[in-house]
C-alpha cells in the first residue's frame, strides 16, 4: 500500500508523507498516512466526509502540524510551520470555504501577501494575471469586489493566486461542491492543461465520478487511514466501471450499497388524499449575495418523499427558510393540512406540526454550551409539560431526554454535557429527535446526511424512511442525487430560485433530473 | 469570558454527573477564583512598596476599616445596596450578550427622577406608597432611557455598546440639567434637588446604620439569578446571548428579547439609583456621579455572571471601596488604588481561566 | 450678548474647538485602525491617560514638549502592548480585559500623580504655537486655526496619512483583511497575530499622544481622570466614521466644537447649564443613527480572537 518503493520513485516526489498523524480531543483525524505527490499527475484524495481529507490538507498548507511522521519536500524532511512557508515552498492551496476577503477587490485580493510597506502593485499583476489566464482559457474581472463574484468565479480567482505565487503543487479541496456540472467539466479541463504544465494537484473530493474522471492516481482515505492507492500505471490498464468498484470496495469494504437500495415503492403516493402541504407561487426577494425565490409552487401528501435537486447554493436554504417562517416571503401561499400559515411565525408553525431540521446544525441547530438535554428542548421552551407556569422542572426535562437519548441512541457522555463535544452524527440525532417529537406533520430536511459517516447516514435515512412510512409529508432537500434517487417519491430541481421541473422517482429518472440540473428540458 | 471551564468528567452513565466530581468542580472553581485574588493583591502590593507604603499596614488597615470595624462594616453593608441592583441589571444584560455599557446614565437619571419625585409624594401619601412610586418612576424612567439602543440594535443591528456609551454621556449630561434646571431645590444656594427628610428615607436595620435597601438589593439580585437560571424566559434569554441564531432558528422574538433584556437591564440600573437616593443620599447634587456602573462590570465578569458569586464580589468591592476611602484619609493612599486592585485581579483571573483552559485541552488531548 | 459674537471671542472659541478635538482625533483615529483590524479596542481611555500622565511626566523632567509627547506616546504603547499580548496573542476577551486596562490606569495614574505632584501641583510653561505665516493673518480664521502647536498640524496630516495608508498600502489591505476575514489573510501568508499586533501597538501610541497634548498642551498639567471619557468618545468616533480617517476628523471637530462653546460660555458668564451644550453632539448623533442607522457596517471580525486552523 506505501509507495515508499525506490529511492528513485521517492526523488520524484514534490511532496512525500511518511506515517503523518494528527489527533484532536477524542478522536485521530488522520493515522499514519504515506502519500507521495509528483509533478503531472493529478493526485485525488478520495473520501467520506469525516475521512481525514481536511485536516491532511491543513498540515500541507502550514494550519496545523502532525503529531507524528514527517513531509518532505523535495526528499527532505521540512516541517511547514506557516501558510507563509507553504507558500514559499511552492504549496498553493484553493480552501473549500473560499479563502478571500469578500470586502476587498479581486486585485487587492490577489495583492495581499506582498511587503507591507509597498503599494500593491497593480500594473505587473495586471500583465501577469493577463497571461496566466491567457495561458489557461478563463478570465477573471480584477476590478470587481469579491462579494460581487460567484462561487465558480472566487474559485478561479484562488486558483490564480496559488499559480501567481509559482506554485509547484496546488491542492484543491473539495472544490466541485459549489460548481455546476459545467463549471466542474471546465474545472476538471483547467487541472489537465496544469499538470501538462508539469505542477502536481491534490484534487479532494468524497465523489466517485469526478475521482474517476480527473485523477491520474487516487488514494482513498477512511476514518483518519489511508486504505488503498491505486496508482496510474493500474488506474490506466483498468476501466471505469472496474475503478469504481475497486474504490467501493475500498470505501465501504463491500461491493454495494446493499442496505441503502431503493425499496420505496414507486407510485405509492395515493393521489386521493389531499396534501399536507401545498405551496403556490411562494416568492422570496434577493439579497445582495443571496438568490431570492420566484414562484415555487408544490404539494405533498401525507407518507410522501418530495425530493430537492440542484446544486448548492440555488435557494435550497431560502426555501426551507421561508417554509419554516425564518425569512419573510415576498408571495404566495402556504398550506399546511388547507389552512394558510405564510403569516405565522416560526413558533406557530412549529405547533401545527410543520418541522425544519436544518442543515447547519452548529451554526443555528443547537447552543453548543448548553447540555444536551436542553438542546432537545430548544424549540419549545416554555411549553408544558416540561416548564409549567414559566418555571423549568428538571426531572421531567432529565426524564424526557434520557427517554430520547435512549430512543434515537444519542452517544454522549451524559445528559450535561455541552452538545458541541458530541459527533455530528450524535448531533443529528438530537436534531431528528426534536423535529420528529409528537404532533409533527411536515418535516423539511435539509442536507440531512451532509457530514455523516456512512453508519449514521444510513440511519438518518431510515429515520426519514420511517417518518414518511408514519404518514407524515416529507420534503427532504440534499445536494446528493443518489441520496434523493434512493428515498424520494418524487423529485422536484431548483435552479437559480424557481423549481425547473419535476420528476417521478421511476426508472429514467436519473437521467432526466441531471439534464434538469444543467439547464436542458427533462 | 467563558462562562464554564472543561469540567464535565468523561463518566459513560448517563445519570448526572457523581458527587464526587461535583465537589471536584467546586472546589476547583473556588481555587480558581481565589488563587488570582492573592496573585493579583501580591502585584498591587508590589505597586504599594513602590510608592513608599507598607503593602501589610494598606491591607490591614483597608480590612479594618472596610470589614472588621462595627462603623465600617456597616457603611459596607450600605454601600452594596445599589451595587447588587446593578450588578442584577448586568448580569441580566451580559447573560443575553448585549453589553449595555450605559450604566452611569441609567443610574443617573434613576437617583434624579426619585430624588425629584420621592419628597413631593411623601406629603400626599403614605410614606411606603411614596417609596414605591419613586422606585417605579426611577425603573420606567431609566428603562425608556434604554429604548433607543434596544431599538437601534433590534431593528438595525446597530452595536449597542456605542449607542449605549453615548446614551450615558448624554444621560450624565441630562441628569444635571435636571437637577440645576428643573427639579432644583429654591431653598438651597447649592444646585441640588429638594432634600428628602432622613425619617422618610428607607428604614435602617435593627439599631444599625445599614440601610434595607441592602435586603432589597439580595432579594433583586437572587430574583434575577433564578429566572435566568430556571425559567423559561431565562432560558429565552439565554439562548440569545449563547446563539442568536439558533434563538431564530427556534421561533423566539429575537427583537422583543432584545428590548426587554435592555429594558430589564436598564431598569434595574435605575432602580439602583432610586435606592442610593431614597435609602442613604436624600438628594443629588449638581454633577453627582459615583461612577458606579464601570467598577460593578468586573465583579460581575468575577462572578462569572452567576447571582450569588455577584453578592460575595460585590461585598468585596464594598469592603474596598469603603476601606479604600477611609486608608485615603488616614493614610494618604488615593482610593483610586481600589481600581488599580480591581484591574489586576481582572486581568489576573482572565489569564487564570486562559491556562487552565488550555492545560485541559492538552491533557484531553 | 454682544460679546458672543465679537471677532476675539468667535476665534478663541473656534481655536479652543481645535485644541479639544486634537486628543479626539488621535484616539478616534487609533481605535479606528483597531477596529480596522478586527480588535475592539476598549481599554484606549487607559491609553490615554497612560499618555497623558507620562507625558506629562516626560516633559516635566526633560523639560521640552516633544520628549513629553514621545513618553506620553510611548506609555499609550506600552499599555496596548499589555492588551496586544492579552487579547490578540492569547485571545482573551477585548471587552473585559478593556474595561480592566481603564479601570486600572485611572487607578494607577491618579495614584502615582497623589505621591509625586499632589503637593505642588506644577504646570508646564504654555506651549510656543507655530505660527503659519500669511494664513495666520487673516481675521478670525487666523488665530483660531493657523497659531497652534506643531503637533495640530501634524494630527490633521495624519488623516491625510491614514487615508492613504487604508487605501493605497499594501498594509492598508492587511489591516481590512485582519478585520473582514483573517483567515484569508493568514492563507495569503501574512501572519494575522502581527498585524493585528501593529494596529493596537500603533492605537496605543496615536491615544498615549493625545493623552500627552491634552495635559501637555491643553491643560498644560496632569491632573488625575484628565481625559473624562475622551478615550470613550474615540471609540464612537470611530465607529461611526466606519473606516474613514476624514470623518474622524469632522467628527472630532464637531465634538471639540461643542466642548469649546461649554467653556467659552462659562467664561461669558451665560445662564445656561454646560451641560446642555454637552449634550448637542451626542444628541446629534443619536438623532442620525435613529434616521439613517442601517446596519453598521463594522468589521466581520470584529471582537473575535483570531486562532489558525480552529476546527
Amino acid at each position: 500500500m506505501s509507495s515508499r518503493a525506490s529511492p528513485s520513485a521517492e526523488a520524484r516526489d514534490i511532496v512525500a508523507l511518511e506515517g503523518v498523524t494528527k489527533r484532536f480531543p477524542g478522536i485521530v483525524a488522520n493515522d499514519a498516512i504515506d502519500l507521495s505527490i509528483r509533478p503531472g499527475e493529478v493526485h485525488v484524495l478520495l473520501g467520506e466526509n469525516g475521512a481525514g481529507k481536511s485536516t491532511l490538507i491543513g498540515m500541507l498548507s502550514g494550519l496545523q502540524q502532525p503529531d507524528e511522521g514527517r513531509i518532505l519536500v523535495d526528499g527532505r524532511p521540512v516541517p511547514i510551520t506557516s501558510p507563509r512557508h507553504a507558500l514559499a515552498l511552492g504549496i498553493g492551496t484553493v480552501f473549500q470555504h473560499m479563502m478571500l476577503v469578500p470586502t476587498l477587490t479581486v486585485a487587492e485580493n490577489l495583492a495581499l501577501g506582498g511587503p507591507w510597506w509597498q503599494r500593491p502593485r497593480t500594473g505587473e499583476l495586471e500583465a501577469h494575471v493577463a497571461e496566466i489566464t491567457r495561458s489557461l482559457g478563463i478570465s477573471v474581472k480584477l476590478q470587481a469586489r469579491v462579494a460581487e463574484l460567484s462561487l465558480g468565479e472566487q474559485q478561479q480567482v484562488e486558483i490564480l493566486r496559488a499559480l501567481l505565487r509559482n506554485s509547484r503543487l496546488l491542492i484543491l479541496d473539495e472544490s466541485t461542491s459549489m460548481l455546476t456540472p459545467k463549471g466542474i467539466d471546465e474545472l476538471g479541463a483547467l487541472m489537465r492543461r496544469l499538470v501538462e504544465k508539469g505542477l502536481a494537484i491534490v484534487f479532494i473530493t468524497h465523489k466517485l465520478k469526478e475521482a474517476v474522471a480527473f485523477g491520474d492516481r487516487i488514494s482513498v482515505l477512511k476514518l483518519g487511514r489511508k486504505v488503498g492507492e491505486i496508482p496510474p500505471e493500474r488506474f490506466r490498464s483498468l476501466g471505469e466501471e472496474e475503478i469504481i468498484a475497486e474504490i467501493v470496495a475500498l470505501m465501504f469494504g463491500r461491493q454495494n450499497d446493499e442496505s441503502d437500495t431503493k425499496e420505496r415503492p414507486v407510485g405509492a403516493t395515493r393521489t386521493g388524499i389531499a396534501p399536507s402541504l401545498q405551496v403556490t407561487d411562494l416568492t422570496v426577494a434577493a439579497t445582495d449575495n443571496e438568490p431570492g425565490l420566484s414562484s415555487i409552487s408544490f404539494d405533498i401528501r401525507p407518507g410522501e418523499i418530495l425530493g430537492i435537486a440542484g446544486i448548492d447554493g440555488n435557494g435550497q436554504k431560502q426555501l426551507a427558510e421561508a417554509l419554516a417562517g425564518q425569512r419573510v416571503a415576498a408571495g404566495g401561499s402556504i398550506r399546511l393540512e388547507g389552512t394558510d400559515v405564510a403569516a405565522l411565525s416560526v413558533g406557530e408553525r412549529r405547533r401545527r406540526g410543520l418541522r425544519y431540521l436544518t442543515d447547519d446544525r452548529l451554526g443555528e441547530g443547537t447552543v453548543g454550551t448548553f447540555p444536551v438535554s436542553i438542546n432537545f428542548f430548544l424549540k419549545q421552551v416554555g411549553q408544558a409539560p416540561l416548564w409549567r407556569g414559566g418555571l423549568e422542572r428538571r426531572g421531567e426535562i432529565d426524564k424526557r431526554a434520557a427517554d430520547l437519548v435512549r430512543e434515537y441512541d444519542v452517544r454522549t457522555p451524559s445528559l450535561r454535557t455541552p452538545i458541541a463535544r458530541l459527533s455530528g452524527g450524535n448531533i443529528q440525532k438530537v436534531l431528528l429527535a426534536r423535529e420528529l417529537a409528537e404532533g409533527a406533520k411536515v418535516v423539511i430536511f435539509n442536507k440531512p446526511t451532509y457530514g455523516l459517516d456512512l453508519a449514521n447516514t444510513l440511519a438518518s435515512r431510515q429515520r426519514i424512511r420511517d417518518t414518511a412510512a408514519r404518514g407524515l409529508a416529507v420534503l427532504l432537500i440534499s445536494t446528493d442525487l443518489e441520496e434523493l434517487l434512493s428515498m424520494c417519491d418524487r423529485i422536484a430541481v431548483i435552479a437559480d430560485g424557481a423549481l425547473v421541473g419535476t420528476v417521478d422517482n421511476v426508472d429514467d429518472a436519473r437521467t432526466k433530473v441531471g439534464r434538469l440540473m444543467i439547464g436542458l428540458a427533462a | 469570558m467563558s462562562i464554564d471551564g472543561a469540567s464535565t468528567a468523561s463518566a459513560t452513565a448517563l445519570d448526572a454527573t457523581s458527587a464526587a466530581a461535583n465537589r471536584r468542580d467546586v472546589l476547583h472553581r473556588l481555587l480558581m477564583t481565589l488563587g488570582p485574588i492573592v496573585v493579583a493583591l501580591v502585584i498591587a502590593g508590589c505597586i504599594l512598596l513602590a510608592v513608599g507604603v507598607d503593602p501589610l499596614a494598606y491591607y490591614g488597615y483597608v480590612l479594618e476599616r472596610g470589614l472588621l470595624s462595627m462603623l465600617g462594616i456597616q457603611q459596607t453593608l450600605t454601600r452594596m445596596a445599589p451595587l447588587l441592583f446593578l450588578a442584577a441589571g448586568l448580569i441580566v444584560a451580559f447573560r443575553a450578550g448585549m453589553w449595555n455599557l450605559g450604566g452611569d446614565g441609567q443610574f443617573l437619571l434613576g437617583a434624579v427622577t426619585s430624588a425629584a419625585s420621592a419628597p413631593v409624594l411623601v406629603e400626599i401619601m403614605p410614606v411606603w406608597l411614596a417609596w414605591i412610586c419613586a422606585f417605579v418612576i426611577a425603573t420606567v424612567v431609566a428603562a425608556a432611557w434604554s429604548l433607543v439602543p434596544a431599538l437601534l440594535r433590534a431593528y438595525h443591528g446597530v452595536n449597542e455598546i456605542v449607542t449605549t456609551l453615548m446614551m450615558t454621556f448624554l444621560g450624565t449630561s441630562l441628569a444635571n440639567v435636571l437637577v440645576k434646571l428643573i427639579f432644583r431645590d429654591p431653598g438651597t444656594t447649592v444646585p441640588q434637588t429638594r432634600t428628602l427628610p432622613v425619617e422618610e428615607r428607607l428604614p435602617r436595620l435593627f439599631d444599625t446604620t445599614v440601610t434595607s435597601g441592602l435586603l432589597l438589593g439580595i432579594a433583586a439580585i437572587v430574583i434575577v439569578h433564578l429566572v435566568m437560571t430556571r425559567t423559561a424566559f431565562g432560558l429565552k434569554l439565554r439562548i440569545v446571548g449563547a446563539n442568536p441564531r439558533a434563538a431564530v432558528h427556534a421561533g423566539l422574538s429575537v427583537p422583543g428579547l432584545t428590548i426587554a433584556v435592555f429594558a430589564i437591564s436598564a431598569g434595574l440600573v435605575g432602580l439602583a439609583g432610586a435606592v442610593d437616593v431614597v435609602g442613604v443620599q436624600g438628594n443629588v447634587r449638581a454633577d453627582w456621579n459615583p461612577a458606579y456602573g464601570l467598577a460593578v462590570i468586573p465583579a460581575v465578569f468575577l462572578a462569572r455572571m452567576n447571582g450569588f458569586a455577584a453578592i460575595g464580589f460585590v461585598f468585596l468591592l464594598s469592603v474596598l471601596s469603603i476601606g479604600g476611602e477611609s486608608a485615603a484619609r488616614r493614610m494618604g493612599v488615593p482610593n483610586h488604588f481600589t481600581l488599580v486592585l480591581i484591574a489586576i485581579v481582572l486581568i489576573v483571573l482572565a489569564i487564570a481561566e486562559y491556562v487552565d483552559h488550555r492545560y485541559n485541552q492538552s491533557r484531553k488531548a | 450678548m454682544n460679546g458672543l459674537f465679537s471677532e476675539v471671542f468667535l476665534s478663541a472659541l473656534l481655536f479652543g474647538a481645535v485644541t479639544a478635538a486634537v486628543p479626539l482625533l488621535l484616539a478616534g483615529l487609533g481605535e479606528q485602525m483597531s477596529e480596522k483590524a478586527g480588535v475592539l479596542n476598549i481599554g484606549i481611555e487607559g491609553m490615554m491617560l497612560a499618555g497623558a500622565y507620562l507625558g506629562f511626566v516626560g516633559a516635566f523632567y526633560s523639560e521640552s514638549l516633544w520628549l513629553g509627547f514621545l513618553t506620553g506616546a510611548a506609555g499609550g504603547a506600552a499599555v496596548a502592548a499589555l492588551m496586544a499580548l492579552l487579547c490578540v496573542r492569547l485571545g482573551l476577551n477585548q471587552i473585559v480585559i478593556g474595561i480592566a486596562l481603564t479601570l486600572g490606569l485611572e487607578g494607577l495614574t491618579a495614584l502615582l500623580h497623589h505621591f509625586q505632584f499632589s503637593r505642588s501641583y506644577p504646570r508646564l510653561p504654555a506651549a510656543d504655537p507655530t505660527v503659519i505665516p500669511l494664513l495666520a493673518d487673516i481675521p478670525v480664521i487666523g488665530p483660531a486655526f493657523f497659531r497652534h502647536h506643531l503637533l495640530v498640524y501634524l494630527a490633521v496630516l495624519l488623516v491625510v496619512v491614514m487615508s492613504y495608508l487604508y487605501r493605497r498600502t499594501q498594509l492598508g489591505l492587511n489591516l481590512q483583511a485582519a478585520g473582514d476575514k483573517p483567515a484569508a489573510l493568514d492563507v495569503a501568508g501574512i501572519d494575522v497575530i502581527r498585524t493585528r499586533t501593529i494596529a493596537v501597538l500603533t492605537t496605543g501610541a496615536l491615544a498615549g499622544l493625545g493623552g500627552a497634548y491634552l495635559a501637555n498642551v491643553g491643560a498644560g498639567l496632569f491632573i488625575p481622570f484628565i481625559t473624562n471619557g475622551a478615550g470613550f468618545l474615540g471609540i464612537v468616533l470611530a465607529m461611526l466614521a466606519r473606516g474613514r480617517p476624514v470623518w474622524v476628523l469632522f467628527g472630532a471637530l464637531l465634538f471639540g466644537a461643542c466642548l469649546s462653546l461649554t467653556t467659552a460660555m462659562q467664561v461669558a458668564g451665560i445662564n445656561i447649564p454646560t451641560d446642555v451644550i454637552q449634550m448637542l453632539p451626542f444628541l446629534a448623533v443619536m438623532i442620525m443613527l435613529v434616521l439613517f442607522g442601517r446596519q453598521a457596517s463594522l468589521p466581520a471580525a470584529l471582537g473575535i480572537p483570531y486562532e489558525r486552523g480552529a476546527r
